[in-house]
């Protein structure tokens, strides 16, 4: 059995949620208390994951860590068929770039939520400078796509790229960057949320 | 912007945070009613608590695990919370989460039961069944609190411990006009009340800091569980609190339309008039920005 440790307000939780729900995967569930409580920082949990970061998957013995690194081994060990992460030399390495931006660049607009949401220290302004150049970079990847006729970060259908991309993106507005200025985004996010077994969570707006 | 000149609010007690939010041998900067306070704890525990540019230190409470403090002259004790004491309840704190939004905006929505089928679909309410039921709502003058009681919801998913859906019967209780807590059924205790509060620290007009706490008959579920689902709830209305138009909560007649659901709201705004509470309030001249 899956185990996932979790956090209902993680954004990088819910990229695990997001497809394990597309894989209809049965998972437990184990709720940590991040926040106020700090438990993914309590010796328990460092043992679990010395970075004192979730989420954390539990799949028999293998313990893995990094948001990023659990999409890719859910969709390496439990999507026979590649569909979610493709092995054809055109689109394994877009995916993995973009997986990468995801855990990487976009993670400013976490940091300027967890601020403006939950009253962390450090500079917002700063963190949100930083998460609009990433939705611009994606924006105009995005458009360029729509060019050429694709609808998806890479290739024709949805991958873990789409999966990692999406959530920091659709709660944006949580630290009060709103995608009027994406439009690219936008009508992409759209298509997120359309996808059959799609799972929200709080943040999320349901009308734009 | 600096602090409120609006007596009737700067005359209440607020919370700051649950008291574990301030270790001892620490100093934090916060703030409340525009005003910048600063919150020390000696190593021994004892609180202070400075108004940055006044001389002198604020009052202090420390109470049903929060700590509390004012900037006037609250003509009253903190409100009496007799559920605290019952020894077979679990106090929850479940963190102070900011908004941007007017604390009485806060508060209102904390009262409302007609958006729960559509922002906690699913769980405190569902679609098919959106009827708020008639309920009853008074301002009990002895104790200077509005309450409305017998209200019913059919819920989802009522609670963390819950199973199945329940028709959950409702109390809800504003004791100043930032603090407000509802008393509802627990799933596994239909005799008794659980208690779940939002204290509300207004920190600009349209800036707050709400900390909910919750006092539960709940053997089951873990803290996690309880914090989880208190701010799955939160944070749901949140998106809801933060693109209210306008901003500000208005009490001027005919700006906002009631209907009979609305009732606590009605009766919450002219309690709030009544008292002359202005910090959040939409004054006239904000109406072309509204």
């Amino acid at each position: 059995m899956l185990r996932l440790h979790d956090y209902v307000l993680s954004g990088s939780c819910y990229k695990v949620r997001l497809l394990l729900a597309q894989l209809k995967l049965d998972y437990e569930r184990v709720p940590v208390d991040f926040y106020p409580g700090r438990q993914h920082k309590s010796p328990a949990y460092l043992a679990l994951n010395p970075l004192g970061q979730i989420p954390i998957l539990e799949d028999g013995d293998l313990v893995l860590r990094d948001a990023q690194a659990i999409l890719a081994h859910l969709a390496n060990a439990y999507d026979p068929a590649g569909i979610w992460l493709p092995r054809d030399k055109e689109r394994f390495g877009p995916v993995m770039m973009w997986l990468s931006f995801a855990g990487g660049e976009l993670m400013a607009l976490s940091a300027a939520r967890m601020h403006d949401m939950l009253g962390y220290d450090l500079d917002a302004d700063a963190a949100r400078a930083r998460g609009r150049a990433a939705l611009r970079v994606l924006d105009d990847h995005l458009a360029d796509r729509a060019l050429e006729g694709g609808d998806w970060i890479v290739g024709s259908t949805p991958t873990i790229a789409d999966i990692a991309c999406f959530p920091y993106v659709a709660l944006s507005h949580d630290c009060g960057v709103g995608h009027e200025d994406y439009p690219a985004v936008n009508l992409w996010q759209r298509r997120v949320r359309k996808l059959p077994g799609f799972v929200t969570m709080p943040g999320i707006p349901d009308y734009f | 912007m600096t602090k409120t000149s609006d007596q009737a609010s700067l005359d209440q007690w607020y919370v700051l945070g649950a008291i574990g939010d301030f270790p001892a041998g620490t100093t934090k900067p916060t703030r409340l009613l525009g005003a910048d306070l600063e919150v020390r704890r000696g190593p021994g525990g004892a609180f202070e608590i400075a108004e940055l540019g006044r001389n002198g230190t604020l009052p202090v409470d420390l109470r049903y695990g929060h700590l509390w403090t004012s900037l006037g002259s609250p003509g009253r004790p903190i409100f009496a919370l007799p559920e605290n004491d019952e020894p077979d309840r679990r106090a929850v704190y479940c963190g102070g989460v900011h908004v941007r939004a007017s604390g009485l905006r806060v508060v209102e929505n904390f009262l409302d039961l007609a958006h729960f089928p559509y922002v906690h679909t699913e769980i405190l309410g569902t679609e098919s069944m959106p009827e708020v039921a008639r309920y009853q709502v008074e301002h009990r003058e002895e104790v200077d609190e509005v309450w409305a009681t017998k209200c019913t919801f059919f819920q989802p998913k009522a609670a963390a411990a819950a199973d199945g859906g329940q028709i959950s019967q409702y109390m809800y209780r504003v004791t100043s006009p930032f603090h407000v807590m509802l008393y509802k059924t627990p799933p596994t205790a239909p005799n008794r009340w659980d208690v779940i509060a939002l204290f509300v620290q207004p920190v600009e007009e349209d800036y707050s800091i709400a900390h909910p706490f919750m006092l539960v008959i709940d053997e089951v579920s873990s803290d996690a569980d309880l914090i989880a689902f208190q701010q799955m709830i939160f944070l749901q209305d949140r998106i809801v609190l933060e693109n209210q138009r306008p901003r500000l909560l208005p009490l001027a007649p005919g700006r906002e339309t009631p209907t009979r659901g609305d009732l606590s709201s009605v009766i919450y705004r002219r309690w709030l008039k009544e008292k002359g509470v202005r910090f959040g309030v939409e004054e006239p001249a904000h109406y072309a920005h509204a």
